[in-house]
């Protein structure tokens, strides 16, 4: 027994050191994981308030770039409701039937505080939380195209885990139908990794690269970006490199979009509680 | 100045220049300084290392909360703030009896910087191996390390010239 407390006594410093540590690291390990750092992230009161508050100086220096975002989201979005009216008049009258018309999909606004992008596994905070309606798993998009997935919520700061971390995985497809998985490999910001497309299809320079909608997260058809190298080489992940239309390092104003069939798809998937 | 006051400003300070300051530098795109680890340089020598220890953990930890890194920082800055006083010990030839006259200024200049770029590149190389968390991309991590260690020691030693008091 002496001889324990006299270890003790001789190594308290380290044991002491141990000790914190193991609580550094088991932080560090929960933090790789999806969605199961509850406590050590950007998105709680004290962090996300002071975020803010920074953030809402440093804006206006940005106004005029914003601006000029929000007028090129505007216009493509007023090209496309020309498409629309176009296309309805094909038919000699519209039917507004309240049956077919069905929604998915709800959009909400919200802006990004703190962008990291330099390291391998990068977050974004964004200024609205729980009480604006918002939870983990949702797709955070701009005008350009996607950003990331909400990861942690807090009541009124939200974590996103962006495409820029080397954990992200997501549905991207070629505009021709082939699709395959969207990751990073932690190099370079402007370039993301399209992996497991098949071998036969189609793939040339400059082809643009969407979101699939084989998830129940993103939308189909969101843009991601531009093929700009593609490995001849036999590896196994047939990667070929996308160059986002996103300046990752710039970004203001962004979209969450809220899959209101979510629940649904998932019970159908995963036919628990039997 | 109260000793206890002078390091509880000098502790939320770091944190604020760290995270709203340097963490937004990014020189050439992805360098950054980080100059939190002169904490440890600062704070006094004392033969109970509890309350130093605590500390550093805990100014780690805050700059984690606000740049989403898990415990990266914590556990960068805790090793070198357990292995200051083996390194006091090589550089300085100091034991426990010269603790409380101790002073970092007071030290030759080659000895001190010696003992400073050892803990810098201890910290920066533990703190880039974490951030990157895989064995690919070790050049990344090297390349990383090198820069920005040079980024910080420049930072501190401009901030020793400026600061330190010219008797």
């Amino acid at each position: 027994m002496q001889q324990l407390i006299y270890f003790f006594q001789k190594f308290k410093h380290f044991l002491f050191f141990l000790l914190l540590q193991l609580i550094a690291l088991t932080l560090t390990f929960n933090n790789l994981n999806f969605h199961k750092s509850k406590y050590v992230n950007s998105a709680n009161a004290i962090t996300g308030g002071m975020y803010n508050q920074v953030s809402s100086i440093s804006d206006y220096f940005d106004l005029k770039k914003t601006n000029t975002a929000l007028l090129e989201d505007n216009t493509r979005l007023r090209n496309l409701l020309q498409q629309k009216t176009a296309m309805s008049f094909a038919s000699d009258s519209i039917v507004i039937d309240t049956v077919k018309y069905h929604q998915k999909y709800t959009f909400s606004n919200a802006k990004i505080i703190n962008n990291n992008y330099v390291n391998a596994f990068n977050f974004l905070t964004i200024d609205k939380g729980r009480n604006d309606g918002l939870e983990k798993e949702m797709a955070v998009v701009n005008g350009k195209g996607v950003i990331g997935i909400t990861d942690n919520a807090s009541s009124n700061y939200t974590r996103v885990q962006s495409i820029l971390n080397k954990n992200s995985r997501l549905n991207a497809r070629l505009k021709n139908g082939y699709f395959g998985t969207l990751k990073w490999n932690g190099l370079d910001y402007n370039v993301v990794q399209l992996t497991d497309i098949p071998r036969q299809a189609p793939v040339k320079i400059g082809d643009t690269i969407e979101t699939g909608g084989k998830s129940t997260i993103f939308p189909e058809g969101i843009l991601i970006g531009t093929v700009i190298e593609i490995n001849n080489d036999n590896a196994v992940d047939n990667a070929i490199n996308v160059k986002l239309f996103n300046d990752m390092s710039n970004i203001g104003p962004v979209y969450v979009i809220k899959n209101l069939e979510k629940k649904e798809i998932q019970f159908l998937e995963n036919p628990i509680n039997e | 100045m109260n000793k206890t006051i002078y390091f509880g400003l000098l502790f939320v300070f770091l944190v604020f220049l760290q995270v709203f300051v340097l963490n937004n530098m990014l020189f050439l795109g992805y360098v950054n300084p980080y100059l939190y680890i002169i904490f440890v340089f600062l704070y006094p020598l004392k033969k109970s290392r509890f309350t130093f220890l605590l500390l550093s953990f805990l100014l780690g930890l805050s700059i984690d909360f606000f740049s989403d890194s898990g415990g990266i920082h914590a556990f960068s800055i805790l090793t070198i703030a357990y292995l200051r006083l083996f390194f006091i010990k090589v550089f300085f030839r100091k034991y426990e009896i010269d603790y409380p006259f101790f002073s970092l200024n007071l030290e030759p200049f080659g000895k001190s910087f010696n003992y400073v770029v050892t803990l810098t590149v201890i910290h920066h190389f533990i703190l880039f191996s974490l951030i990157n968390f895989s064995f690919q991309n070790i050049s990344h991590v090297i390349l990383n390390t090198l820069y920005s260690s040079v980024f910080t020691l420049v930072l501190y030693f401009l901030s020793v010239y400026i600061f330190s008091k010219k008797q």
